[in-house]
């Protein structure tokens, strides 16, 4: 389904990604892990169309999205809930969930998926005629899934969902993850909550200084040795 | 004249005065808000929509036909404008876009003094424009009322379509967050080259009532009007367009209030005082009164 082979990527002098290739298949929630400054951010950014690789290809059923613009990339079902949550603060949830949808043409498509995710999050629909800006953040979090979500998409990139929230929270976000896998979404999920991630993934991948180190099954990932050491060390082949 | 009378009479001024820089002034916090980009050739669309409906006239059209082509051909140059000099600049420096602006400018009223000489030119206007209205001892210029109407109107038209309309809400998701809305997306250059020709389109209507009240046109005339706009705009908070409108009249109210209170003799210091206040106001409010003060939730 989407397919990256080996993709370059840099910002000046700096490489922030390095022959990365990598693959999801349709139905999968696939992990990609590794510490801050891996170049997992980089790799969604790179699959949404807002940083263009170097080299390499980056297919997605057929299309090759490093030549596509990301306006484009919404229309072909590629979704991206980016990292920080990004809502629209002073646009309300209502307005917020419209943006999602911008691309769509199918009204009743869009009314039913507004019904689904006031399902999955039931204090988006409470909070719907307020501004953005209002909402605690675990509540902005649901928002920004939700906004993804309104977009149909047909390959989910989550950047860092649970960053920066309560357990509790966490746990209701990776509820709907798993729920949203269950429903058959694509999924590409960026989490540095390593445990978490695993637990619902598929398959996984490791990033350390923008090189694939490590893939795996999620069990397979959480038995290897050098998992942690993607973490702990900062990698001294950094940009070379 | 009675205190009330006078009082009457001042407001429908500051009003009518602040309506214009309103409309500039929304024009160019629609392309800041997106772009960062503060458009100082924005005055210029005042001053070619002006002159093509005073071409018009001198070739013997009617007013009203004038009027629709000039409003029509400031739409047209802000769209033009935006192709041109600063689609190419996508994602460069502000400190170029901001430079551009200035040589747009430069450009334009160079090439109206080329085309048109230097110096002012009389606008003729229809009588309704240059009627006075008397009652009792106030005597309020038609224009002015005419002014306050036409920005009413455009102001509720406006505030329909930022709300109502999928592109409305995409211009205002697209100035809180530009990534963001290219996520989802937005298709970011046609919510830009909206904001261009909506604000274009209004200043195309200020050059029309500026010219009617100054009765003159002249290649210079936006350097003023800009100014002002600018000003309000940042009184009101950059970039908000509630912001935009708000400073507009309390910018309109301070000049027609220290114009009524200063002696004759500092009249002329007028300005000077007016951005002295304002200037203080920016002290307590750096933002503005509208601009946001609020930090990001983490």
């Amino acid at each position: 389904m989407l397919k990256l082979e080996a993709v370059d990527v840099a910002y000046g002098h700096i490489k922030a990604l390095v022959g990365v290739s990598l693959e999801v298949r349709e139905g999968e929630l696939v992990a990609l892990l590794g510490a801050n400054g891996a170049g997992k951010s980089t790799a969604l950014m790179t699959i949404s169309g807002i940083v263009r690789p170097r080299e390499g290809t980056v297919v997605y059923n057929g299309t090759d999205l490093a030549k596509a613009s990301p306006f484009d990339i919404v229309g072909l079902g590629v979704i991206q809930c980016p990292e920080g949550r990004r809502i629209f603060g002073g646009l309300t949830v209502l307005e917020n969930l419209r943006m999602g949808a911008v691309r769509r043409a199918d009204s009743s498509g869009v009314r039913r998926d507004l019904d689904f995710v006031f399902s999955l999050f039931p204090v988006l629909g409470q909070r719907r005629h307020q501004t953005g800006a209002t909402l605690s953040g675990g509540e902005q979090q649901m928002l920004a899934i939700a906004r993804a979500l309104m977009g149909a998409p047909s390959l989910l990139l989550l950047d860092e969902p649970s960053l920066g929230l309560a357990p509790i929270v966490v746990q209701a976000i990776f509820r709907v993850i798993r729920e949203l896998h269950r429903r058959g979404v694509t999924i590409l999920l960026v989490e540095q909550n390593v445990r978490q991630a695993l637990a619902v993934a598929d398959r996984g991948y490791v990033l350390a200084a923008g090189r694939v180190i490590l893939a795996g099954s999620g069990g397979e990932l959480r038995s290897a040795p050098e998992l942690e050491q993607a973490y702990l060390s900062t990698a001294p082949e950094a940009g070379r | 004249m009675s205190a009330l009378e006078l009082l009457l009479q001042q407001l429908i001024n500051a009003v009518s005065i602040g309506s214009l820089y309103a409309l500039m002034a929304i024009g160019l916090a629609m392309v800041f808000g997106i772009l960062r980009l503060i458009n100082f050739a924005h005055g210029d669309l005042i001053m070619v929509g002006s002159y093509v409906a005073l071409l018009l006239q001198v070739l013997g059209l009617p007013f009203p036909v004038a009027a629709v082509a000039g409003v029509a051909a400031s739409t047209l140059a802000g769209l033009a404008m935006e192709r041109v000099a600063y689609r190419p600049l996508r994602g460069a420096h502000e400190i170029a876009m901001l430079l551009t602006s200035f040589s747009v400018t430069i450009f334009l009223e160079n090439l109206a003094i080329i085309l048109f000489r230097p110096t002012s030119r009389p606008f003729p206007a229809p009588a309704v424009l240059r009627s006075v209205i008397t009652m009792g001892q106030l005597r309020v210029a038609g224009l002015d009322l005419i002014a306050i109407a036409v920005t009413a109107v455009l102001l509720a038209a406006l505030t329909l379509f930022v709300r109502r309309t999928n592109i409305g809400i995409a211009m205002r998701a697209a100035s809180q967050d530009l990534l963001a809305a290219r996520l989802m997306g937005i298709n970011v250059n046609r919510v830009i080259a909206t904001a261009f020709a909506i604000g274009s389109f209004l200043a195309g209507v200020v050059g029309l009532l500026w010219s009617a009240r100054v009765g003159k046109v002249d290649p210079l005339m936006g350097f003023n009007p800009v100014l002002k706009a600018f000003v309000a705009s940042v009184i009101g908070g950059l970039g908000s367009l509630p912001g935009a409108v708000l400073g507009a009249y309390v910018l309109g109210g301070l000049e027609i209030l220290l114009q009524g209170l200063l002696p004759s003799a500092l009249t002329p210091y007028r300005d000077a005082l007016v951005f002295a206040i304002l200037i203080a106001l920016l002290l307590f409010r750096p933002n503005g009164i509208l601009g946001s003060t609020e930090k990001e939730k983490i």
